[in-house]
Formats: structure tokens, C-alpha cells, sequence
């Protein structure tokens, strides 16, 4: 085993050698005319050569694993008994030499993947009892130490900020560069950069618990997670090696010509076959990594590719997930008062209206927490009654004025109705048996939304809907504001799950587009589960495409990504079976032997990790992705 | 009591790598399941720490002639 492990850990010196041997033996055929010289010189190579694959080969054949290092093997044992040195000795030179550049090439679409998992540090400096500091491997934190990180350096833990502050770049768990200030009591992640500030940080999560390394994992289990395609090829190529050995048997008995045979034994190889669709997956999966979109494997980016028709869940999706007050129309003469009244009344309520109301009065700095309640109704799907600092207030619908008598004006409906059709929720306010206010409550609709939406469209998408829980009028409003075209609302979750089926059944590919939480059983049934804007567990397990931030860059990117990243899969196995077409015709016509075969062969390896090389530049740099998010996964 | 070893290996290059060390861990004793993660390079496997142990598959797995760069256990609970 020592001597195996020597010969792979200088195979390049072997490589090396061997071309120095090939160039030395055409120099004594061409220069010095020696034609012992050449076949010595030669088969030295050859014989030095085939050692490291031959090793493979038989490792291969332990384990019942017919390889191409095996035909490889075959092949130059045969070139050698019939004395052709120099082919032996270029097609074993080529194939190491292949080897090699596959290696150097195949590391540069791992690239991406692997500069994430070096974010992570590797040891933490744990404030010990005494005050002072020690450093220790990453695996020895435990959770509730207290990690001290400078200046420059990465977070090791997912923790709590207990002391100091500074900004952080959570670039490596959101794919966004931008500085994040942090303070007592914030949370921080593992893998981020603390770019300025001097923190410590009580450890929550360690090792392979912080989200951090569970992106990590994720990542890693996706690039080897393979689709359809890749399954089939494997499947095939088990079965491939050893249908090109017996060929080569065949064609040695009915030719009778060894030459032959062992030719094809060389140029069956199915080399740029195996590689290219993985490779295309790899440097995929990787672009999106970087840009803190995780693709869970070849399937799902062969699934993704194909979906036509997004469905999105508009709370939080659509919507910056902030209800506010958006209007308010008065019809008293003491409206802070009025406005203090109403707050006094919502602080009864935790309903997101009530928050909102709440939330308008104190950033207007009206005074309302003092003022005395002394009675109270909550009527469910109404709204409240309350006597407030010895006011009777009604804060409510319209159902609640009418229970309660109030009258209201022709102009006072119609405000409520224009009010309405913006998509508001709106709020009434009577004070002592007199409507005096109608608020309008509404969620942001995101700014960049309706851009991004046309083009996702212009990627592919034929179909875009909407499936919420809101009333009507809001989901109307909002679907005719960005763009959507098919709105269905007032749901519940298992609805939505019936929607989506439905599209399925009408031979739809449907991608749901959610918080991950809240959706998944949407999520679950959908082709492709999107999850944006959050990093959890629950989501990273449900759905198959994870957006780390909040995003719709990030989803037009992922799209994008997945339909390239499929055409190049399909772009080298094109090439891959064109290859193997070519050679054997070539054969056929006289014109391609078993070294000039080999290098169309390991040509055609490096074209396949070329062309997938392409798809690490794909889009738009990682920094500039981020740009449009509004606010970083929690 | 069942352990979970994650074994870091010197880059893969060659698919077929994968189907030797994938077989030659799972052929040990106390090995309960094994997967190769051939673009990490990675070994990740859970076994029987009363049969086996993370350096005896280090070792199988260097005796196959992949470098082995970092070894990882972690306890596992019984389910």
C-alpha cells in the first residue's frame, strides 16, 4: 500500500516524466536517427505510465467496478505486445495528462462551494473564567461559552451578542454584502465577517448545528444529489464500460485484427459523458451559493427549469409584510384626539390592525397610554366598543357602526369605498354615537415587485398567480398593481394546496413561492418549493429552493440560473455523445487511431468543465443581487 | 452507541473513485450506512461504535490510496 500511495501522490511527476520520456524518444528516432533508442525510451514510458492507472483499475475491479481505467490498462498491454511503444506510451501520457487538467479544471467549478466553506473559522477565542482569552478548536465550543471576535474576523458561532457592538457582513449566510450594525442583544451567525467593532458573543449554536453549516451541508448534499438525467447516464456508463470491452472482444474475433480491437477499447471510453452533466450541476449549484440561493440538487434544478407557472402567497411575499396606516380621512375638529382614542382602544388587541393603529399614534407622538378605560366589548368580526376617558368609542368595521346605529354620509361611504378599492383594510372610528374617522390600513406593496415579475416572464415564466388569505379587494389590488394574472382570495392553507393541484392536474409545472413556514404544505405539494427570505430549519427541509434573503432578484436569478444551468447539461452531453459518434466514424474511415483518439477524447473532458465553467459567471455579480432586497432574512 | 463520522478526503476527481470507497466502507463491520459526497469530498458515515471505529475507516480508506484529511465524530442518540 506504501508503494500505491507513493505512485498517487506523484502522479504528476509521473505525468511529468512520462512527457520527458516521449519528447527524448522522438529526439533519438528524428534527431539521432536510433530507432532502439525510440522503442526503448518509449516503452519506458508506457511502462511507467500505466502504473497509477492500472492501480485504479484494479482497485476498481476489487470491488466489481469495470472501469475506464481498465480499458485503458488493456489497451496499452495489447499496443505493447504488438510493439507499438508510441502509441501506448501517448495514449497513457494523454490520459494522465487529462487526469491532471480534469483536476485543475474541475476545482475552479467547486470554487464557489468551496471558498463558502472556508468562511468558517476554524478555532474561536473563548473567554475563560478569569477573564482571560484562550484560542480553541471550533469543535470544543460548547454552547453558553462566550466567544470573543475582533475586527476582520468571522463569527464562529451562531450566538447573542452579550458585550460591545460593530457591523457585521452576513454576506456568507444571505449572499448580501452589506453591513449590518449590531448591538447588545442581536443575533449573530456564524460565518459572517465582523467588518468593524469588538463583540462578544454567547454561543447559542455550534458546529453543525449553526445555520451556517447547515447551508454548508445543504450545498454539499445538493451538488451530489443528481437528476433524472445524471441517474440515467450513471446507469448507463455501468453498463457502457463493459459493453465496450466486449465489443472490442467481438471485433477482435471477427477481424482477427488486435490492432483494432484495442482501439476501440480506447476510444469507447466514456469520458466527456460522465463528467458533463455533474459538472454542469456543480458549477450551477455553486453560482447560486454564492449568491445565497441554495438549489437542492440536479433534480430540483431540472424541475425548476421546467416550471411554468409561480404561484405566490402574498403575505410578506409581494408585500414588505408591514401593515400601516396608509390614509386617513377625518371628520372631527380635534383629530389627535380622535387618533389617541382609537390607540387607547387598540392596545386591547394583539390584531395586526390594531398594531398598526397603535404604532401610527405613538410615531405621531400623541399621548394615549394614560388615558383610563373603564369598560369594554370585543365583538369577534366586528371590532371594539370601549368607554375611554368617559368617551363611548367604536373602533370597528362597518358591521359595527351599523350594529351600534351609527349613521354614516354619502361622502363617508364613499371615502370608505375609495379607500377600499386601494386595497386598504379600513378601520371606523365613532366617538359618542358620530363616525369621526375612517383609517386605511395597508401593506406596502414591495417597490421593485412588478419589474421583477415581467422579468420573470421574459426568463420563462407563462403564469402568474396569487393565492391569499386576505379579502379580495386587497389580493385584487395588489395582483392589478404588479402584474399577476389569475387572484384567488380569502383562503386557508389547505386551499391553497387544492389550487395548486388543480394547476397540476391542468399539466401545469407549478413553483410556490412562500415564507416557508407558513406554506408548507404548499410548498410540500408544488413541483418546486420556493422558501425566500429565511434561512430555517423548517424551510430548508421543505422546500427544494432556498432564498436566503428577501429578494426577487434572487428569484428571477434562480430561475435563470436553473434554465442555463439544464440547456448546459444538455449542451455537453451533446458534445459528449457526438464525441464518441465522431471517433467511431473516424475509425471506420482510417482516420483516427488509438492516440489521436485519446486526445480527442480528453480534448472533449476539458470542453464539457470549459462550458460548464460558464455558468460561474452566469447573471449578475454576487454583490449586486442584494441590491434590491428590503430587509435581510431574520 | 451509534456515531456519526464525516471523514474529509483530498479532492475526488474521478467518479469511479466514489463507487470504491462507497463499497469498501460499507463492506466494515458496524458500518450502518455510507455516502460519498463526491464534489465535497467528503465520507460521511453512522456506525457501530462497539464494532468499528472513525480511524479504522480513516485507515481502510487510505489504504485505498485516498488521503485522509480530517476526521469528525459526533454521538449520535439511539432512536
Amino acid at each position: 500500500m506504501k508503494f500505491q500511495q507513493y505512485i498517487e501522490k506523484h502522479a504528476n511527476q509521473i505525468t511529468l516524466l512520462t512527457a520527458i520520456l516521449i519528447v527524448a524518444g522522438y529526439l533519438s528516432k528524428y534527431a539521432l536517427g536510433s530507432m532502439p533508442g525510440y522503442n526503448v525510451t518509449l516503452a519506458i514510458a508506457s511502462v511507467i505510465a500505466v502504473i497509477p492507472i492500472f492501480i485504479h483499475a484494479f482497485q476498481a475491479l476489487k470491488v466489481k467496478v469495470i472501469s475506464i481505467e481498465l480499458l485503458v490498462t488493456i489497451a496499452v498491454i495489447g499496443a505493447f505486445i504488438i510493439g507499438e511503444y508510441n502509441e501506448s506510451a501517448i495514449v497513457t501520457f494523454l490520459f494522465l495528462f487529462g487526469g491532471y487538467l480534469e483536476k485543475r479544471t474541475l476545482s475552479k467549478t467547486r470554487e464557489s462551494i468551496k471558498s463558502l466553506t472556508e468562511m468558517a473559522p476554524t478555532t474561536a477565542l473563548v473567554v475563560q473564567d478569569d477573564g482571560t482569552t484562550e484560542e480553541v478548536d471550533i469543535d470544543d465550543v460548547d454552547e453558553g461559552d462566550i466567544v470573543l471576535v475582533k475586527t476582520g474576523a468571522s463569527i464562529p458561532v451562531d450566538g447573542k451578542i452579550v458585550e460591545g457592538q460593530g457591523y457585521t457582513d452576513e454576506s456568507a449566510v444571505t449572499g448580501e454584502s452589506k453591513e449590518i450594525a449590531k448591538n447588545v442583544n442581536d443575533e449573530v451567525f456564524s460565518g459572517t465577517i465582523v467588518s468593524d467593532g469588538f463583540l462578544k458573543i454567547e454561543a447559542t449554536k455550534v458546529g453543525d448545528d449553526t445555520t451556517f453549516a447547515k447551508i454548508v451541508e445543504l450545498v454539499e448534499d445538493a451538488q451530489d444529489t443528481k437528476s433524472h438525467a445524471e441517474k440515467f447516464i450513471d446507469r448507463f456508463s455501468t453498463y457502457y464500460t463493459p459493453a465496450v470491452l466486449i465489443l472490442a472482444i467481438v471485433v477482435y474475433l471477427f477481424s482477427q485484427d488486435f490492432k483494432l480491437a484495442i482501439t476501440v477499447l480506447v476510444l469507447g471510453c466514456p469520458g466527456a459523458l460522465v463528467i458533463g452533466a455533474p459538472v454542469s450541476n456543480v458549477a450551477g449549484i455553486g453560482n447560486g451559493a454564492k449568491r445565497g440561493i441554495l438549489i437542492k440538487g440536479g433534480d430540483a434544478m431540472d424541475t425548476f427549469s421546467k416550471v411554468d407557472t409561480f404561484v405566490f402567497d402574498k403575505t410578506g411575499t409581494l408585500t414588505k409584510g408591514n401593515t400601516a396606516v396608509s390614509a386617513v380621512k377625518s371628520y372631527t375638529d380635534d383629530l389627535n384626539q380622535t387618533l389617541a382614542l382609537t390607540a387607547k382602544v387598540e392596545t386591547l388587541s394583539d390584531h395586526p390592525l390594531g398594531r398598526a393603529i397603535t404604532a401610527y399614534a405613538g410615531h405621531h407622538q400623541l399621548e394615549f397610554n394614560a388615558l383610563p378605560i373603564t369598560d369594554n366589548t370585543t365583538t369577534k368580526g366586528q371590532g371594539i366598543a370601549a368607554v375611554v376617558d368617559t368617551k363611548n368609542v367604536l373602533v370597528g368595521n362597518q358591521k359595527l357602526m351599523d350594529a351600534n346605529g351609527i349613521a354614516m354620509t354619502e361622502p363617508q361611504v364613499a371615502d370608505m369605498k375609495e379607500l377600499q378599492s386601494t386595497g386598504s383594510s379600513v378601520v371606523l372610528v365613532a366617538v359618542d354615537g358620530q363616525l369621526q374617522a375612517i383609517l386605511g390600513v395597508s401593506d406596502t406593496i414591495r417597490p421593485e415587485i412588478a419589474e421583477k415579475l415581467s422579468e420573470l416572464r421574459k426568463v420563462g415564466a407563462k403564469h402568474l398567480v396569487m393565492l391569499t388569505g386576505d379579502n379580495a379587494a386587497t389580493a385584487n389590488y395588489v395582483a392589478q398593481q404588479v402584474g399577476i394574472d389569475e387572484v384567488h382570495a380569502e383562503l386557508m392553507p389547505e386551499d391553497k394546496v387544492k389550487f395548486v393541484k388543480q394547476f397540476q392536474k391542468d399539466g401545469r409545472r407549478v413553483a410556490f413561492v412562500g415564507d416557508g413556514i407558513n406554506d408548507s404544505p404548499s410548498i410540500a405539494t408544488a413541483d418546486i418549493g420556493i422558501a425566500m427570505g429565511s434561512g430555517t430549519d423548517v424551510a430548508i427541509e421543505t422546500s427544494d429552493v432556498v432564498l436566503m434573503q428577501s429578494s426577487f432578484d434572487a428569484l428571477v436569478h434562480a430561475y435563470g440560473l436553473a434554465k442555463n444551468t439544464v440547456r448546459n447539461t444538455k449542451e455537453n452531453i451533446v458534445i459528449a455523445v457526438g464525441v464518441v459518434a465522431f471517433l467511431f466514424i473516424g475509425l471506420l474511415l482510417g482516420f483516427i487511431y488509438m492516440a489521436s483518439g485519446m486526445f480527442v477524447h480528453e480534448a472533449s473532458i476539458l470542453v464539457v468543465i470549459f462550458n460548464a465553467m460558464r455558468l460561474i459567471g452566469y447573471g449578475k455579480p454576487a454583490d449586486q443581487i442584494g441590491e434590491m432586497a428590503i430587509e435581510p432574512a431574520k | 452507541m451509534t456515531q456519526k463520522v464525516t471523514l474529509q478526503l483530498e479532492d475526488l476527481t474521478c467518479p469511479s473513485c466514489m463507487t470504491k470507497i462507497q463499497s469498501a466502507v460499507a463492506g466494515q463491520a458496524g458500518v450502518e450506512t455510507t455516502k460519498v459526497l463526491f464534489n465535497a469530498s467528503k465520507v460521511k458515515a453512522t456506525i457501530d461504535e462497539d464494532q468499528t471505529t472513525a480511524e479504522n475507516l480513516a485507515k481502510v480508506i487510505q489504504d485505498l490510496g485516498y488521503d485522509v484529511l480530517k476526521v469528525k465524530t459526533k454521538e449520535v442518540e439511539p432512536a
